[in-house]
């Protein structure tokens, strides 16, 4: 007989890997998406209940039969059941049809589609594919519980009455959706890489990031732009370790102990990175095509930024956008050779685009390549300008230590490029990522 | 099926630059390319007009006392309601698509709240 402890254990488990696939099988059912919600809610909680006297041998099929089950009492109950949240299923069948294997993509698809604000997109995805409750969404987004609900509901609503259809896009429209959905992924892990909340919760979600990826190549095993993803959040999450100093100061990708990097996630996440670029170059296969030439190079000075600016370049192509200009100029001013001054100018046209006004790490790459151009007082009001936009603690701790080496006469400390380096954002695709 | 209502939004140089009946067929073709896309999707248009420009507009304000009557659009926006369709459709994503091939820079979809 499985002790009390053992079963909450895996149950939790059973939660963390079939929320989504219960779910999606029961909205089948019940074409509302609050009501399979509940049912699978239910489902779960019946199973920390029956499972002590004996844990089924299929979890996932014990689930989904429990909560049709529920979904269809309800309905028996209720005879003028009315959908409080009717969703439109393309290919619906018939109510006792048994799920069909893509039905956590449309789930997927249904979250982050481009009709739906980006935090709701976030949210929902959280909820309804990690399965997480909406008091561990409100925490790991940093926002209160009450608005949190409120998102996720108006989010429903929303699908309901515009009538987004519970459905895989065409193929003529899956690139442009798929990149949704990963840039929805990429911001879950995001909120979790930059220290902002409790150690817990940033370890929460980059964990929930990661396999929402892998769910993703399970579910598109022949599309590349997931695995992209996946390479590229597992060479980030490779580097964790190096990250914060014992202190807890950030430690720039520069200045980071590289044989603390954990070579088994830089190893899949190199394996993954590499299949895609071989089937494509899409946004997220130049991403992690940038996070391959970081991790590869023996240290940040033999970093092959010329390629890296190649990268940038590439991206700039397709996905023209003032960041990845930024970020291409940052990779630039490292090239040996560079010159510098142009740089300068590039990025002085930069501060004219709206996007980078309230953007911490224009400034901050500014005021590196003003101090490696032996300009201090520029670089030193640069550092201010850096400093003022940052609202992360450790950032600004780091930049006003780079500020006051530069005043106190230590330019020439043989460093290049760090200046920029520690603000990068992983979401944001660029150089110097911490 | 839904029915969604889309708001043309636009600068109103168009009501200038159409001043001869070249001009004038050139945008309606545009249009009529846009039914001929719509019933081509398997939606239906249900009714749709383009209107006069904003100047022409009259708004009617309810407030306390009575109704108050001023002339212009109810919020001066840099592009103005030039037009609207009601369409038939499947689902939002095929309103979206079909949006993306009406003749307007800047298209509002709103669905339409069922009577029933």
């Amino acid at each position: 007989m499985p002790t009390a402890r053992e079963v909450a254990a895996v149950v939790e488990g059973a939660h963390r890997e079939y929320w989504s696939t219960v779910l999606a099988s029961t909205v089948r059912l019940t074409r509302d998406l609050d009501l399979a919600e509940d049912c699978t809610q239910e489902a779960f909680v019946q199973a920390l209940r029956t499972w002590p006297d004996g844990i089924p041998s299929n979890p996932a099929g014990w689930l989904t039969t429990v909560a049709r089950r529920l979904a269809l009492d309800r309905f028996r109950r209720e005879t003028t059941l009315r959908r409080k949240l009717p969703l439109l299923i393309e290919d619906p069948g018939a109510p006792g049809d048994s799920e069909q294997p893509t039905d956590p993509l449309r789930l997927v698809f249904t979250c982050c589609h481009p009709a739906l604000a980006r935090d709701a997109q976030v949210a929902l995805t959280l909820r309804l594919i990690c399965g997480l409750t909406t008091r561990e969404v409100a925490a790991g987004l940093l926002i209160s519980e009450s608005t949190a609900a409120a998102r996720i509901t108006r989010a429903k609503k929303k699908i309901a009455a515009a009538g987004i259809p519970y459905r895989i896009p065409d193929d003529h429209e899956l690139a442009d959706r798929l990149d949704v959905v990963l840039t929805v992924v990429q911001l879950v892990y995001t909120a979790g890489h930059v220290a902002a909340g409790p150690e817990l919760m940033r370890a929460e979600l980059t964990g929930r990031a990661i396999e929402l990826a892998q769910l993703l190549v399970r579910l598109m095993p022949a599309e590349p732009e997931p695995q992209a993803l996946l390479g590229l959040l597992l060479m980030t999450q490779a580097r964790g370790d190096a990250r914060l100093s014992e202190d807890g100061e950030l430690v720039l990708l520069a200045d980071q102990d590289r044989s603390r990097w954990d070579a088994r996630l830089l190893g899949e996440g190199l394996a993954r990175a590499t299949a895609a670029l071989q089937q494509g170059h899409g946004r997220f296969a130049l991403q992690a095509a940038i996070a391959g030439l970081h991790v590869t190079a023996p240290s940040w000075d033999q970093t092959d930024w010329h390629q890296v600016v190649r990268m940038y370049d590439a991206m700039l192509l397709g996905w023209p956008s003032p960041i990845v200009e930024l970020n291409r100029a940052a990779a630039h001013s490292l090239v040996p050779g560079a010159d510098l001054t142009a740089v300068l100018a590039e990025l002085d046209a930069l501060g004219n685009e709206p996007a980078l006004k309230a953007y911490a790490y224009l400034p901050a790459t500014r005021a590196d390549v003003l101090a490696r151009l032996d300009r201090p007082d520029e670089a030193v009001k640069a550092y201010d300008e850096a400093i003022d936009l940052t609202a992360n603690g450790a950032e600004q701790r780091f930049l006003e230590h780079r500020r006051a080496a530069l005043i106190n006469g230590s330019t020439a400390d043989g460093r290049r490029g760090v200046g920029g380096g520690g603000l990068e954002r992983p979401g944001r695709g660029g150089v110097g990522a911490g | 099926m839904a029915q969604y209502v889309f708001l043309l939004f636009d600068t109103e140089d168009w009501y200038d630059q159409v001043s001869t009946a070249e001009e004038f067929q050139a945008q309606m073709k545009l249009h009529n390319d846009f039914a001929a896309a719509v019933a081509a999707a398997g939606a239906s248009m249900l009714g749709g007009e383009a209107l006069e420009r904003s100047s022409t507009a009259s708004t009617v304000r309810q407030g306390s006392g009575e109704p108050l009557v001023t002339d212009g659009p109810f919020i001066e926006t840099k592009e103005a309601l030039g037009g609207f369709y009601v369409i038939d459709c499947k689902d939002l994503d095929q309103a979206l698509a079909l949006a993306k091939l009406c003749p307007s820079p800047n298209i509002e979809v709103r669905p339409v709240m069922p009577t029933s």
